[in-house]
C-alpha cells in the first residue's frame, strides 16, 4: 500500500498486516535468515483479505473513499486522459465560477468538450474551488459550453464530484434552482452525445445539473443521491448521527443504482480506491469513454435526443 | 414597527403556522371558524371560503389543497382528472423512523389524495389548459416517482392536445424515501418541458407556499412565465441549511415571492384573488397572437 496515505478507520488492520510484512523483510535482511516463504504466504493472505474487505464495503465506508482528499479530481483526469486541454472561462454575465470547469481537448484524437465540478486537495485549493459546490453562475457557464459543443459537434463528457450546489444568499438571489432546472431542460435538447461519470460525490440537483446524459457511469466507490446521508438523517431521523443508517437506506452505491436502472455502468477502481493508483483508474475511465463514444458515433442528433428522453422517461417505480 | 421587524414577525408566525398547518389545512370545511395564523383573528369558515382562504384582515394566504385550488381556478365542473390511479410503491424498502408504506397511508388520510399531485384538463374562463396541481398535505408535496410520472404525462398530454400547460407547485422538494429515483424525476419532468418548448406549447408555472429543492430545481421554475403567489416562500436550499453553511442571519424577507420578484427570478407576484384572471389573460394573449407563415411555406413561396 501507498505509505504516503493515511489509513481510513476500516483500513487500519491492513496497514498493520503490511507493517508486519515489512518488519519481517527488514528482519530477514538484517539477520540473513531466509523468511521468503513466510513473507510470501503472508503477502498472499493480505492481498486476499484486502480483496474481501474492499468488495464488501458498507455504504458509509464507501463514503469515506468517495470523499478521500487524495482521490483524483476532474482536472487530474483531464491531464491523465486528454491532450491539448484548453480551458474556457466565464458565464459572460460577470462571473467565472471555479467550482465548475470546462474546456475542449482530445482523447485519442477525438475532439470533445469536458465539463466537471472541481474539488481541491488542499484548503487553499478548496477555497478556490468552493469545495466543489457551484453557484448558479457555474451552471450557466456549463450551459454556455453545452451550447458551444452542440454547435460544433463536440461530444460532451461531464465529470461529477460535488457535495451539492452551494446553499447561500447570493445563490438564491441569482437563481440556484432555476439555473439547475434550465440545464436539465436544455441538456435534453442537445444533439451531441453526452457521457457523465460520477467520480466521487454525486449529491442532489447540484450533480444532476450537468448529468442529463445518454450514458451515466459511476466509479466503483462513488455515490449518487438525492440528498447527502447527513442531510437525510437530520431531516428524517432528526439526527445527523444517523448518517450511516441513512446511507444504507438510501441505496446510494454504484451497485444499487445499476440495479435500479439509474446508471448504465460501473467503472472498476484499483484495490482500495482510485487514490491508490491514479494511472490505473484513469485508463479504466478513458477506455469506458472511448468505447461509449464509439458506440454512439453513428447516432444522429435526433436519435441521441430521443435516446436521452427515453432513458429518463423510463425512470421511476409505481403501480397503475 | 420597522419593515424588518414586520417581516421577522410574519416569518416567525409562518413557522409556527407550519406546525399547526401540518395537522389542519386551511380549507377544512367541517370547521365553523378558522383562525388566521398571521394576525390571530378568528374568521367564520364561510367568510374565509368566500375570500378564497385569504385572511380578510391581513391578507395572509392560507395554504390550500389541490382540490380547492382547482375549484378556484377552473370553470365549474370543467376539470377532468387524468392518471389518478398511478400509485406509489416502496422500491427501496425504505424505513426511517417509520416505514415508507405507512407514511403513504398516513398521507392519504391527511390529504384525501393518493399522491402529492392532481393532474387533469380543464377550462380557465373558457380556455382549455392542462394542469398539474400539487398538494402539500401529501408528504409535504414531495416529488417521488408518481409525481414525476404524472407531471410528465400531463405535459405530454398538453403537447398532444396543443393546449397551454400549467404547473401549480407546493413542495418541500424531492422525496427522500425514493432517493435517486426522486432525483431522476427532476430530469424526467424537465425533459418533458424541453419537448413543450420545441413544440412551442405555452408552459406557465405558479409557485405557491412553499416551493423548494427538487421542484424548484426542475419543472417548477421552467415556466415560460413564472408566477409566484403572494407571500409564498420559494427557494432552492432550505433556510436552515443556508444559515448553517454561512453562519449568519438571513434577511427577514429572504426567499419570499416578493424577494424573488425583486431579484428578477419570477415574472410577477399574484394575489390569490387575481390569479385566475392573470392566467386567463396570459393564455388569451398568447393564443390570439398572429400566426406567422411557417418557415417551410415561406421557403416554398420564395422559391416560386
Ligand atoms: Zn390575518
Amino acid at each position: 500500500m501507498n505509505s504516503l496515505l493515511t489509513p481510513l478507520e476500516f483500513e487500519k488492520s491492513i496497514y498493520q498486516i503490511e507493517d508486519k510484512i515489512e518488519e519481517l523483510k527488514n528482519l530477514s535482511a538484517d539477520s540473513g535468515i531466509n523468511l521468503d516463504d513466510q513473507i510470501k504466504i503472508l503477502t498472499e493472505q493480505a492481498t486476499e483479505y484486502k480483496k474481501q474487505l474492499y468488495s464488501h464495503l458498507s455504504p458509509s465506508q464507501k463514503l469515506l473513499i468517495a470523499r478521500h482528499p487524495k482521490r483524483p479530481s476532474f482536472l487530474d483526469y483531464v491531464s491523465l486522459i486528454t491532450t491539448d486541454w484548453t480551458e474556457f472561462h466565464g458565464d459572460r454575465a460577470g462571473t467565472d465560477d471555479k467550482a465548475i470547469i470546462g474546456g475542449i481537448a482530445q482523447i485519442e484524437g477525438k475532439s470533445v468538450m469536458l465539463i466537471g465540478t472541481q474539488k481541491g486537495k488542499t484548503t487553499k485549493e478548496n477555497i478556490e474551488y468552493n469545495f466543489g459546490m457551484p453557484q448558479p453562475e457555474g451552471y450557466r457557464k456549463a450551459l454556455r459550453l453545452f451550447y458551444h459543443a452542440d454547435r460544433f459537434n463536440l461530444p460532451i463528457i461531464t465529470m461529477i464530484d460535488t457535495p451539492g450546489a452551494y446553499p447561500g444568499i447570493k445563490a438564491e438571489q441569482t437563481g440556484q434552482g432555476i439555473a439547475i432546472a434550465v440545464n436539465l431542460r436544455e441538456m435534453a435538447k442537445l444533439e451531441v452525445p453526452i457521457i457523465s461519470i460520477i467520480l466521487g460525490e454525486g449529491c442532489s440537483g447540484g450533480a444532476l445539473g450537468i448529468a442529463v446524459s445518454n450514458r451515466v457511469y459511476m466509479l466503483e466507490h462513488s455515490y449518487y443521491t438525492v440528498i447527502s446521508p447527513e442531510g437525510c438523517a437530520s431531516i428524517l431521523w432528526r439526527s445527523a448521527d444517523m448518517a450511516s443508517t441513512a446511507a444504507d437506506a438510501m441505496k446510494i452505491t454504484a451497485e444499487d443504482l445499476l440495479k435500479l436502472g439509474v446508471i448504465d455502468g460501473i467503472i472498476k477502481e484499483p484495490l482500495g480506491g482510485a487514490h491508490y493508483d491514479w494511472d490505473l483508474i484513469a485508463s479504466e475511465l478513458k477506455n469506458t469513454v472511448i468505447e461509449t463514444l464509439n458506440e454512439m458515433s453513428n447516432m444522429s442528433g435526433e436519435h441521441l435526443k430521443k435516446d436521452r428522453y427515453d432513458k429518463f422517461r423510463r425512470m421511476g417505480v409505481f403501480v397503475e | 414597527m420597522s419593515l424588518r421587524d414586520w417581516f421577522e414577525k410574519r416569518r416567525n408566525k409562518q413557522m409556527n403556522a407550519d406546525l399547526v398547518e401540518s395537522k389542519i389545512s386551511g380549507d377544512d370545511l367541517s370547521k365553523l371558524w378558522g383562525k388566521c395564523f398571521n394576525c390571530n383573528t378568528s374568521i367564520p369558515q364561510k367568510e374565509l371560503n368566500q375570500s378564497m382562504l385569504v385572511c380578510p384582515k391581513c391578507d395572509y394566504h392560507f395554504r390550500i389543497s389541490a382540490r380547492t385550488r382547482i375549484e378556484q381556478l377552473f370553470d365549474e365542473n370543467s376539470f377532468n382528472e387524468i392518471n389518478k390511479n398511478i400509485l406509489p410503491c416502496n422500491p427501496l424498502d425504505f424505513v426511517d423512523t417509520m416505514c415508507y408504506k405507512d407514511r403513504q397511508q398516513d398521507a392519504c388520510k391527511k390529504s384525501n389524495l393518493n399522491e402529492a399531485v392532481v393532474t387533469g384538463i380543464g377550462n380557465i374562463s373558457g380556455w382549455e389548459a392542462a394542469a398539474a396541481v400539487m398538494d402539500f398535505a401529501y408528504m409535504g408535496g414531495s416529488m417521488g416517482s408518481v409525481v414525476g410520472e404524472k407531471v410528465t404525462r400531463l405535459i405530454e398530454e398538453g403537447i398532444r392536445r396543443k393546449i397551454p400547460i400549467i404547473a401549480i407547485t407546493s413542495s418541500g422538494g424531492a422525496r427522500m424515501q425514493e432517493s435517486c429515483l426522486s432525483l431522476m424525476q427532476m430530469a424526467k419532468t424537465s425533459c418533458a418541458v424541453a419537448r413543450a418548448n420545441e413544440e412551442k406549447i405555452l408552459y406557465i408555472t405558479v409557485l405557491t407556499e412553499p416551493t423548494f429543492g427538487g421542484v424548484t430545481a426542475s419543472f417548477g421554475t421552467l415556466g415560460d412565465i413564472i408566477i409566484a403567489e403572494q407571500g409564498a416562500r420559494i427557494g432552492f436550499a432550505g433556510r436552515r441549511v443556508i444559515e448553517q453553511t454561512i453562519r449568519q442571519k438571513l434577511p427577514p424577507d429572504f426567499q419570499t415571492a416578493e424577494y424573488l420578484l425583486k431579484y428578477g427570478q419570477v415574472d410577477m407576484v399574484s394575489h390569490r384573488k387575481e390569479l385566475k384572471e392573470t392566467l386567463e389573460k396570459i393564455i388569451r394573449i398568447h393564443s390570439q397572437a398572429k400566426t406567422f407563415i411557417p418557415n417551410e411555406l415561406n421557403k416554398r413561396i420564395s422559391k416560386a
